[in-house]
């Protein structure tokens, strides 16, 4: 894992300080509410619905055990006791006091962690596939390209104000865990037919109110020069992006503006320039970074049988575990595990403090002390020896923190919502409790296998609900919660958005619209390995409208009973 | 129609209401609850000049039905600030 050097280390400790200043001038008054609150933005502090919230980077969601102690701590001396994990591969805490968030920071900063550039028109945390560095079909690990970016863009003055917030996901693996095509900027590593690694650059996706599969703009860039060419995509961005109206200020609209032909010629022509200055990564340079990504020290082990279907009779329930949270590594012997933070009935992505250290504890013993955080809101410990997984499942069983759901129905992504959110229509919580405790007590979730489900609880789509295999949006009609659902999203390398079912449900309907569309699938699949987003692709909208609103399409409904609990 | 003045309280964040003397507390019950124009409007100037003071951010009237003596506010968005996330947390 990447560790601060002095620069890094002077730089948060400076900027903790800095923000104790500011404030300490905002108690005061010194500062007024408009001039401070782009301050605390840029050091991630938000005012959400009930308190401030602070949304700490993880880089590109990689988290050692030390410093998921310290996020235990923070939760329990400065919150109330815990935290959640979000779909950029961060964590927020709910309940931050202003006076504290300074004292946070420095905390953070003891650990190598920050939370600047969290929120803000700037470049955000850059995100990467979850297994970076460890998966089976990786071809090289992303995580070195990430590192760079993030000290390239760390409080770089000309990037400091886009038009509006910038994301970059990257990935080294020909299976697209990072949603790249989603993303301002997205970078998928492959090689290419001399068998040297380049990237494909992707620019212009996103979700939000204006979903959008982002486009090619270069089929082919070696490593080298990756950094001067996001340089010069930001550039473009930053010179014709448009500042006089917030919702079409994202690149996405840029790029459709000019037609992606026309912006493709503006980047390249501003990359002829710097291609090959200072942002030409010089191969000490990659050498410098890549020693911090060395593998840990593997024992030499052989492949251990951990068929399931070998299992099965013992002891189904480790067999179910293995099947969906367990995934391949790429070192012999040793396995990838997710711990699934989706246990039915808990808030997606919650954990608390107890927990964090428990499993800061577990990821020392089991996993050389190192973790990730993935973007579907579970925690992966990502070294561990396949002979340990057994203990490992049972003391994750302890914790609740090993239900066999990863990738499946009830693995639901959901952002904070009304719950918590300012910006909220309605809430996504509750709709992901009920419809994962709906499944709770049937083997029906493990016959369905991958389905995605994603609920936002307004456009601005945190939840991704657009690229969920099932979507929902929650809308706000005359004062009540509806949720309208989607179909066929997909975040993965065929990237499609959802196509809508039709008219939103009250959250008391979901469930079941919920599982007549998993009964529809199951009774239509073309075989078991059919899943479900190729039974959609294949049949289309009608067979599953039908299953959610009957024969006769959706009636036109007046009102909704929904109270407030 | 029956209102109240909301707000988030600077130093924490933490909704607050504020009270006939002048405080800004943390029950709904306890906050002062108005019910015609002129009082709502001085109500929102002492509020705003709290915002001035620093004390408090954005303060607002929020709509509020009493019902058995319990004040739910009627948008469903201010219920829940009023009475915290309708889900429980983690602990
Ligand atoms: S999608 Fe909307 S409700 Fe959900 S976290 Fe984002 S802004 Fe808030």
């Amino acid at each position: 894992m990447y560790r601060y050097d002095e620069f890094d280390q002077q730089l948060v400790n400076e900027r903790a300080e800095q923000f104790r200043r500011q404030v300490r001038r905002r108690m005061n008054g010194e500062l007024t509410e408009d001039q401070f609150k782009p301050l605390r933005l840029m050091n991630g502090l938000y005012l959400q619905l009930h308190a401030y919230m602070l949304r700490v980077n993880v880089p590109y969601g990689c988290l050692s055990a030390r410093q998921l102690r310290q996020l235990a701590h923070i939760a329990r001396k400065y919150d109330k006791g815990y935290g959640h994990f979000t779909t950029r591969q961060n964590i927020q805490y709910n309940w931050i006091r202003l006076e504290d968030a300074a004292d946070i920071l420095t905390d953070l900063a003891a650990v190598g962690m920050n939370a600047m550039q969290s929120s803000g028109n700037c470049v955000r945390n850059v995100t990467a596939d979850h297994y970076a560095g460890r998966a089976r079909d990786e071809l090289q690990d992303p995580r070195v390209w990430c590192e760079l970016l993030r000290q390239y863009s760390i409080l770089n003055p000309e990037f400091s104000y886009l038009p509006r917030k910038f994301k970059i996901a990257v990935t080294g693996a020909p299976k697209d865990r990072a949603a790249v095509a989603l993303h301002d900027i997205g970078l998928r590593m492959y090689l290419n037919e001399g068998g040297e690694p380049g990237f494909e650059v992707i620019v212009g996706g996103g979700q939000g109110r204006t979903p959008v599969i982002g486009k090619t703009i270069r089929e082919w860039i070696e490593p080298e020069h990756v950094i001067s060419y996001v340089e010069a995509i930001l550039r473009i961005y930053n010179l014709y992006g448009r500042r006089d109206n917030i919702y079409k200020a994202r690149i996405k609209i840029l790029v459709n503006a000019l037609g992606i032909d026309k912006y493709r010629e503006l980047v390249e022509a501003e990359w002829l320039q710097i291609r090959d200055g200072v942002l030409k990564i010089a191969p000490e340079e990659l050498a410098r970074i890549d020693a911090y990504f060395q593998p840990p020290a593997y024992e030499q082990l052989a492949d251990q049988d951990t068929e399931p279907s070998q299992l099965h009779d013992a002891d189904p329930a480790f067999a179910a575990w293995l099947q969906s949270n367990v995934a391949e590594h790429k070192v012999v012997g040793y396995a990838i595990v997710n711990v699934s933070l989706k246990s039915p009935g808990k808030i997606p992505g919650d954990l608390s403090a107890q927990k964090m250290d428990a499993l800061a504890d577990l990821a020392d013993q089991y996993s050389f002390g190192e973790l990730r955080v993935s973007h579907r809101q579970n925690l992966v410990l990502v070294d561990v020896k396949q002979s340990d997984l057994h203990a490992l499942w049972q003391a994750l069983g302890a914790l609740d923190l090993a239900t066999p759901n990863i990738g499946l129905a009830s693995d639901i992504i959901a952002c904070p919502g009304l719950d918590f959110c300012a910006l909220a229509n309605t809430r996504s919580i509750p709709v992901a409790q009920d419809i994962a405790l709906h499944f709770a007590n049937s083997t029906k979730l493990q016959h369905v296998g991958d389905l995605t489900i994603n609920i936002s609880g307004c456009m601005n789509a945190c939840g991704h609900h657009h690229v969920g295999n099932i979507g929902i949006l929650g809308v706000d009609k005359r004062g009540q919660e509806f949720f309208q659902l989607t179909l066929g999203g997909s975040s993965d390398e065929h990237a499609s958005l959802g196509d809508r079912v039709g008219p939103g449900l009250p959250q008391s309907e979901v469930p079941g619209a919920i599982e007549r569309i998993v009964d529809t699938y199951l009774e239509i699949r073309d075989g078991k390995d059919e899943c479900f987003l190729n039974t959609y692709r294949r049949c289309g909208m009608e067979v599953f409208r039908t299953a959610v609103y009957g024969p006769a399409g959706p009636a036109r409904r007046v009102t909704a009973t929904r109270q407030v609990a | 129609m029956a209102q109240v003045l909301i707000a988030n309280r600077l130093s924490d964040g933490l909704v607050v209401f504020l009270a006939a003397d002048g405080a800004w507390v943390e029950s709904i019950a306890a906050g002062v609850l108005i019910d015609d124009d002129r009082a709502a409007g001085e109500l929102l100037d002492q509020g705003l000049a709290d915002a001035d003071n620093n004390l408090v951010i954005d303060p607002i009237l929020i709509n509020v039905t009493v019902r058995d003596g319990t004040r739910t506010p009627d948008a469903i968005r201010e219920a829940i600030r009023a009475a915290g996330p309708t889900v429980s947390v983690e602990t």
